[in-house]
């Protein structure tokens, strides 16, 4: 095994280090460190990059099995690894739904035999995204997955005795259910925020409050039964007041938010052009300040990527009849960047909380999040904050293209990515040798 | 201007140099060569993803007395439902070389898809896009208010129109709010609160739930097409208690000024927007907004296509 010497780059408080990585592990982090005993070494200059913890993502889509024209295991790891991430968790709603011990040990393995970064099954609450009766989350998380997040995303957990009971069951492994809030009666064939704009273009609304008071009930059950509910998607200012309600009373809710709604708001859609057509919907520029500062005072523990690749012709078409959901993975660090960092909002030890150390925490992924801890396992994420670049969507790792934001500018880009120690990324490269299959 | 898309898009020149046009084409209308020989060897596509017999015919006739070639194209359903999708389909169009695209659609900023896009190169007429906007009903409306309460010239200054009804639903409402205040008319939208879209109050518009105390006020009264199926989804209780209070009927009709005119952009529902005495009265001019519907789409047709010359230097092709 080849180990690694990180030279030149600084720590997220802006101490500059060395960093040596051996066999697989964190081995020392000094001003200068040894390289005595290290072998096969391999010196890689960073110079003023921040060193990182390697990012994890609560919400991923990655299509397979199923729709394997709009994103695999293998093509889903690689845009995870070019934007910085050694862990992502697959979201449920596949084809067959991932809601046995089956098709989570399947999505598991393969990311396992992708080896570009690790990649969690999240488990369906409901058997078949039905919402009507619970799935086996016993036999999901004894699995070889170990399954601990389940979440019904695409669909909202509506009846409230389903999810009482979610909740309650998971305590027995120290699971979370991951509500998509979305009051389906309230956003009945809608198609983006209700507001001004859906008024004046006529497309039908989804009015925040359909996400309200999902989470108003949904906290409340979490309090009563005392069990841990995690917020998907957040989107709304009124959102983030709720949450910070439930926290100041004690309840076990974590929550998070999506880079695109940090950045984007409703009046895109004046366009008609559906990539900007997502669900949760973009919302107003009130919004987006709630949230950021949301984020900021931890009320919003996580950013999740919400990553949704679709095929072109799903975009392709008339805003209604498109998909919703747009790319995420590649582009989430230069957005928290731009919106927090670059805003003075946050600092970057915020960020790699932010981006790393909780989401491990809630997902129980003890193998990730551990901050740049001697002897831990090498998840490292390099960034350079003033490397800019431009998104082109003809360049993504991703097999989709439905990044919003094709022809943008950001501030920063991730140079490197070591997942168990070894290069996934190299000089903002996906390293192919590394990633066999 | 190369598309007609909103109203929202039209400058107030525009729109009177539109309604200019469409006296004229009224005149030569009535006169004994009804055929105009402007767009011959062009062709015009009527791209009809929802059925609108009176719209299609109305464009139909517009491009016929305009000497164009026309193609009717009834496509059924969206990518939605897995039918001909509107990219495909535009592109078939384009390949038969269609200067002009009339389309109607279910799905609302369909014909700003697809004039944004590169899937057709010709101009794109709005007929209908879902709850949006249907911009020549709303110049056919403001025609009609002008011939019959401002001698056929100049705006609508000074005049108070009522819309009521379904605004929610309504893109004839939407292409009208915007066209008909540009042409300095005062609009009052009437209808329950459950009808009328979140943030109208923004709109350069007036509003009230009470029909009978905007009656004495307004010089013309739109009454929207109110669907049954609206109360399925809550909208109002009943067809009766909506007609009891929003429906257009002989006693409201008095309580108008004498010179009031009734507008309807149809199809009707008699007996629950408009009573049948109402639509078929003297004041009702339902008919008139047919027939003035071609001479409209002949001057946008026209005026889009035939490359005419324009102050502002804006109407060119
Ligand atoms: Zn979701």
């Amino acid at each position: 095994m080849t180990d690694y010497l990180l030279d030149g780059g600084v720590l997220a408080d802006g101490k500059a280090v060395q960093v040596l990585i051996k066999d697989g592990l964190i081995n020392q982090i000094e001003s200068v460190v040894s390289t005595l005993g290290a072998t096969n070494l391999q010196k890689i200059s960073i110079n003023g990059c921040i060193i990182l913890p390697g990012f994890v993502d609560l919400h991923t889509h990655l299509r397979e099995p199923g729709r394997e024209d709009s994103e695999t295991v293998e093509s889903g790891s690689r845009a995870a690894a070019k934007g910085g991430f050694t862990a992502v968790s697959a979201m449920a709603n596949t084809f067959p739904v991932a809601d046995t011990a089956g098709v989570v040990e399947q999505v598991y393995a393969l990311g396992q035999a992708t080896g570009l970064c690790d990649v969690f099954p999240i488990g369906a609450v409901t058997q078949g995204l039905g919402g009507t009766a619970l799935a086996e989350l016993g036999a999901m998380a004894d699995s070889k997955a170990r399954v601990r997040i389940f979440s019904d995303d695409g669909n909202c957990v509506f009846d409230p005795m389903v999810m009482r009971r979610a909740l309650e069951y998971v305590k027995k492994f120290d699971g979370v259910i991951a509500q998509h809030a979305q009051d389906p009666h309230l956003t009945k064939d809608a198609q983006m925020n209700e507001g001004l704009i859906s008024s004046k273009l006529g497309l039908k609304g989804w009015p925040a409050v359909a996400e309200e008071s999902i989470i108003a009930r949904d906290v409340l059950l979490a309090d009563h039964v005392q069990s841990r509910l995690h917020v998907c998607h957040v989107t709304s200012a009124g959102g983030v007041d709720i949450i910070r309600w439930a926290k100041a009373r004690g309840i076990q809710v974590s929550a998070e938010v999506t880079p695109h709604h940090l950045l984007l708001t409703d009046d895109l859609a004046e366009s008609y052009d559906p990539i900007y057509k997502v669900n949760p919907p973009l919302r107003t520029q009130r919004d987006v300040m709630a949230l950021r500062e949301g984020l900021a005072d931890g009320t919003i523990d996580i950013v999740a990527t919400d990553h949704a690749p679709h095929p072109a012709e799903n975009k392709e078409c008339e805003w209604q009849a498109a998909s919703f959901g747009m790319l995420g993975l590649e582009t989430a660090l230069s957005i928290v960047q731009a919106t927090m960092i670059d805003t003075a909002m946050m600092s970057w030890g915020d960020l790699a909380m932010r981006m790393s150390t909780s989401p491990a925490r809630i997902g129980g992924y003890a193998d990730h999040g551990q901050g740049l801890k001697i002897g831990s396992t090498a998840h490292l994420t390099i960034v350079n904050p003033t490397r800019a670049w431009k998104v082109d969507r003809d360049l993504v790792a991703s097999r989709s293209r439905n990044t919003p934001y094709h022809g943008m500018e950001f501030p920063g880009s991730v140079v490197a990515t070591f997942y168990r120690g070894i290069p996934t990324v190299l000089d903002a490269k996906l390293e192919s040798a590394t990633h066999g299959n | 201007m190369r598309h007609l898309l909103s109203t929202s898009d039209l400058t107030y020149t525009q729109a009177i140099r539109i309604l200019d046009t469409a006296a004229e084409m009224a005149r030569i209308s009535e006169g004994p060569v009804k055929k105009l020989p402007t767009l011959r060897g062009r062709t015009i596509v009527n791209l009809f993803f929802e059925d609108s017999t009176r719209t299609r015919i109305s464009f139909e006739a517009a491009a016929k007395r305009l000497s164009a070639d026309v193609i009717n194209f009834s496509a059924k359903g969206s990518s939605a439902s897995k039918g001909e999708s509107l990219k495909d389909t535009a592109q078939t169009l384009q390949a038969m070389g269609a200067d002009a695209v009339i389309l109607r659609h279910s799905a609302s900023g369909a014909a700003q898809r697809l004039a944004n896009s590169h899937w057709t190169s010709g101009s794109v007429i709005n007929a209908g896009d879902g709850t949006h906007e249907h911009p020549t009903q709303a110049l056919l409306d403001a025609f009609t208010i002008r011939q019959h309460l401002r001698v056929g010239t100049g705006d609508l200054r000074g005049l108070t129109i009522a819309i009521v009804g379904d605004i929610l639903h309504s893109r004839v409402a939407r292409s009208d709010v915007h066209l008909l205040s540009l042409l300095g008319a005062q609009v009052i939208l009437v209808a329950p609160p459950t009808l009328l879209p979140i943030g109208a109050s923004t709109w350069p518009v007036q509003i009230s739930y009470d029909f009978d105390s905007v009656l004495p006020l307004v010089d013309a009264v739109m009454m929207l097409r109110v669907q049954q199926e609206r109360m399925s989804d809550f909208f109002f209780p009943t067809a009766r208690e909506y007609s009891h209070y929003y429906g257009l009927n002989a006693d409201r009709l008095k309580k108008m000024k004498p010179t009031a005119i009734i507008m309807h952009p149809g199809p009707m529902n008699r007996g629950l927007e408009i009573t049948a005495e109402c639509a078929d009265s003297a004041r009702s001019v339902i008919l008139e907004q047919v027939t003035n519907g071609v001479s409209v789409r002949m001057a946008v047709l026209y005026l889009l296509l035939a490359g005419a010359p324009s102050e502002d230097g804006e109407i060119t092709q």
